[in-house]
C-alpha cells in the first residue's frame, strides 16, 4: 500500500471489551483468549480497552484473571450509551497515540460499527468476522480467516503494510481461559477532551429485550426451523420441542425471510453465531452460510427428509423423516421421560 | 431532501456452486443481482422521500425538491442493478467504473463511493444495506460515515424524518432496541426490517431503461490515485479454502410411520446418553 509507516512503533496486542449496564459482556474474555495467543506469539503485551461510565475494580480484575497484562480505561457519564462518534472518536484518539499492532473486537453491534469507522480514519486495515487468527511465524503478520461468498469459501487476509492490523471475530468462536484470580497488571485511566463526548446523535430511549425470552445465542439448548419447516403454523412443533427440553426456537435465513421468525433469532453468517450445549436443526438443509453458524455446537440433532442434506455432515445424530410427524412424538416422548426422571 | 443510496451489485449466492478443487466460485451461469439488503435500504430510503413529500404537503409548503440517488461501485454491467433502482422509484443514478478500481478492499471501496457522494454535493441521509451477501462485511456503511466525519447508525430496523432536519432511528442490538435521534446529515445502514421492498411496474422497468446512468471513473471522481482499487487497499488476500465441515451423523430412518418411534426413542436415548435432559 502507498503509506510508508514505520511498522516498529506499533507494538501489542488490543482486545476492545465490552461493558454496558454495569455488566461485563462474556464476548471480552473470547477476545482475550484469541489475544492471548497472539501476544505470546509476537512477545509484546496483551491490552484490554473498556469504554464506559463507571466500572470497578472487581470488573477489572476479572479482565486481568482472563489474560490480560495491561487495561486502558476511559470512562465518562455520555459512555453509558454508545454512540458511534463518541466511541470512534475516544477509540482513534488511543490508538494514534499509543498504536497497538494488532487490535481486536467482537463481531457484534458494537464492534461492528466502531471498528469500521475507526480503521477508515487511521487507515488501517480490518477484516470483519474472523473465526480464526494466527501470527504468521515468518513475516509476524497477522493472518485473519473468515467466511466469505454465502460461507461458501475461508479466505485468509492480512494487512502487510497498514497498522493497526485490525479484526473483528465471531462471538462464540473461542472459549475464554479459565480465569486465574492470582493475575494482575496495570489499569492505566486515560482522560479524553470534554468535546469528544458532545455528540449530535443522542439516544432518546433504550428498550431492553424481554428477559422472559432467552436470546438464541445464550441459551443452551436451540430447536432451529428451516425452510423445511413450511409455514409459520409448524413453528409452534419447535415451540413445544423447545419448552419441554427448556430451551429457545432459532431459525435459519428462509424463515426470516418468509417473515415467520424475527431477525434476532436467526443463526448463520448474516445472524448470530451459537455454540449451545444441544442445537437442533429441523428443516434445515444445512448450507454453509447456516453451517458457520452453529457448528461449534456441542451436540447437534438434525432432522430432515433429504438424507443427502449437508446438514448431516455437521449433525452426530440424524434423522431422515417429516418433521411434522416426528416433532409431536418426540415432544411427548421426551415429556414422559422427564417427567419419569422427575419421579 | 436528498437521499443517496450506496448499492451493490452481487452474484446470487444461496445456491452457489464451488469447484471442488480449487475452492473457487464457479461464476458462470450465476446469476447478478441486487444485493438483498440493499433493495431494503432503497425501499427505506424511498418511504424517507415520500413521508417528506407527505408532510410538505400537509403544511403547503412549496414543493422542495427531494430525490433517492442510487450509486454503484462495479463492473460496468452493474448499471443493470441501478436501472432496478430507478425502476424503484430513484431519481437518479450513478455508476463507479473503471478499471483502476477493482481488487479493492473496503477501505478503497468506501472511498471510491465518498468521493462521488462529495461530487454529488449536499444531501440528508446516506442509506445503506447493513452489509452485501457475497463480502458480508458490514464495513463501507460505516466506512463512508467515517470519511465524511458523520453521525452514523447500524443495525436500522426502522428511520422517520421527525422534522425537516431530523431522523429518529430505532436501532436493533443485542440486548434490546435503541430510540436514537440526530440532525442530518447522517450515515444510516439498515436491516430487512426498515423497509419491505417494492416491486417496480412494467411500466416503471420500460421508463428505467430509457434514462440514462451516467459513470464516473477516477478523474471525473478527483480520486486520488494512491487510494483507490488493490493500490488503496490496506488488506490483501493471503489464501482461499473449502470449508471443513466433519462430524458424520448416525443416520436413523423416520419416514415411515413403524420407523418414527423407533427414531425417536433413539433420539430420546442419545440425548439421555449425553446428559441433555
Amino acid at each position: 500500500m502507498s503509506i510508508a509507516i514505520d511498522k516498529s512503533e506499533w507494538k501489542d496486542v488490543w482486545t476492545l471489551a465490552e461493558f454496558n449496564h454495569g455488566k461485563m459482556h462474556g464476548v471480552s474474555f473470547e477476545l482475550l483468549a484469541w489475544g492471548r495467543d497472539l501476544a505470546d506469539d509476537r512477545g509484546c503485551k496483551l491490552c484490554s480497552v473498556v469504554l464506559t461510565d463507571e466500572i470497578g475494580d472487581a470488573e477489572l480484575n476479572q479482565l486481568f484473571a482472563h489474560g490480560a497484562d495491561m487495561i486502558y480505561v476511559v470512562t465518562h457519564p455520555a459512555l453509558k450509551n454508545f454512540i458511534t462518534e463518541m466511541n470512534a472518536k475516544v477509540v482513534r484518539k488511543l490508538v494514534e497515540d499509543l498504536k497497538p499492532e494488532v487490535f481486536l473486537a467482537a463481531a457484534t453491534t458494537t464492534g461492528r460499527t466502531v471498528m469500521p469507522y475507526v480503521a477508515i480514519q487511521t487507515r488501517a486495515g480490518l477484516t470483519a468476522d474472523c473465526t480464526g487468527l494466527a501470527i504468521d511465524p515468518e513475516t509476524g503478520e497477522l493472518h485473519q480467516t473468515r467466511p466469505a461468498i454465502g460461507g461458501n469459501i475461508m479466505a485468509t487476509i492480512k494487512t502487510p503494510d497498514a497498522r493497526p492490523q485490525m479484526a473483528t471475530v465471531r462471538p462464540k468462536s473461542k472459549k475464554p481461559l479459565t480465569a486465574d484470580e492470582s493475575r494482575s497488571g496495570d489499569v492505566v485511566r486515560v482522560e479524553m477532551p470534554e468535546e469528544f463526548f458532545v455528540t449530535k446523535m443522542t439516544m432518546d430511549t433504550f428498550i431492553a429485550n424481554d428477559l422472559n425470552e432467552i436470546p438464541v445465542e445464550e441459551a443452551d439448548i436451540v430447536v432451529s426451523g428451516g425452510a423445511g419447516v413450511g409455514n409459520l403454523g409448524n413453528f409452534a412443533l419447535l415451540e413445544d420441542l423447545a419448552d419441554v427440553l427448556g430451551g429457545t426456537v432459532g431459525v435459519s435465513r428462509v424463515p426470516v425471510d418468509q417473515g415467520w421468525r424475527p431477525y434476532i433469532k436467526q443463526v448463520g453468517m448474516s445472524g448470530k453465531t451459537i455454540a449451545p450445549k444441544l442445537y437442533i436443526a429441523c428443516g434445515i438443509s444445512g448450507t454453509v452460510h447456516h453451517i458457520v453458524g452453529m457448528q461449534t455446537s456441542e451436540t447437534i440433532v438434525a432432522i430432515n427428509t433429504d438424507p443427502e442434506a449437508k446438514i448431516f455432515q455437521v449433525a452426530d445424530l440424524g434423522v431422515v423423516g417429516d418433521l411434522t410427524k416426528l416433532l409431536p412424538k418426540l415432544t411427548a416422548k421426551i415429556k414422559e421421560e422427564k417427567e419419569r426422571m422427575a419421579l | 431532501m436528498r437521499i443517496i443510496v450506496p448499492i451493490k451489485q452481487v452474484p446470487e449466492t444461496t445456491n452457489v456452486k464451488m469447484d471442488p478443487e480449487t475452492g473457487t466460485m464457479l461464476r458462470s451461469g450465476l446469476a447478478s443481482i441486487i444485493n438483498p439488503l440493499d433493495l431494503n435500504s432503497l425501499e427505506a430510503a424511498l418511504q424517507l422521500k415520500e413521508q417528506m413529500q407527505q408532510r410538505q404537503q400537509n403544511q403547503q409548503n412549496k414543493d422542495d425538491d427531494h430525490e433517492v440517488i442510487a450509486i454503484s461501485m462495479g463492473p460496468k454491467n452493474a448499471h443493470y442493478a441501478l436501472k432496478e433502482a430507478i425502476a424503484m422509484g430513484c431519481d437518479r443514478a450513478f455508476l463507479l467504473s473503471d478499471r483502476k478500481f477493482s481488487g479493492a478492499d473496503t477501505w478503497a471501496t468506501a472511498y471510491v463511493l465518498t468521493q462521488a457522494i462529495k461530487k454529488i454535493g449536499d444531501f440528508d441521509l446516506i442509506v445503506c444495506g447493513e452489509r452485501a451477501s457475497d463480502g458480508d462485511t458490514g464495513q463501507v456503511g460505516p466506512g463512508i460515515a467515517a470519511f465524511l466525519g458523520l453521525p452514523l447508525a447500524t443495525y436500522v430496523s426502522r428511520a422517520q424524518m421527525i422534522a425537516e432536519d431530523v431522523v429518529q432511528i430505532e436501532r436493533l442490538v443485542e440486548d434490546g432496541t435503541e430510540i436514537l435521534r440526530t440532525p442530518t446529515p447522517a450515515v444510516l445502514t439498515v436491516l430487512k426490517e426498515a423497509g419491505y421492498p417494492r416491486f417496480p411496474t412494467l411500466k416503471q422497468k420500460l421508463a428505467a431503461e430509457e434514462v440514462e446512468i451516467p459513470t464516473w471513473g477516477p478523474d471525473e471522481l478527483e480520486a486520488d490515485a494512491e487510494k483507490i482499487g488493490l493500490k488503496g487497499s490496506p488488506t490483501r488476500v493471503v489464501k482461499i479454502d473449502k470449508p471443513q465441515v466433519g462430524r458424520k451423523a448416525e443416520l436413523v430412518a423416520g419416514r415411515d410411520k413403524a420407523d418414527q418411534d423407533n427414531a425417536v426413542q433413539r433420539v430420546v436415548d442419545f440425548l439421555k446418553e449425553r446428559n441433555l435432559l
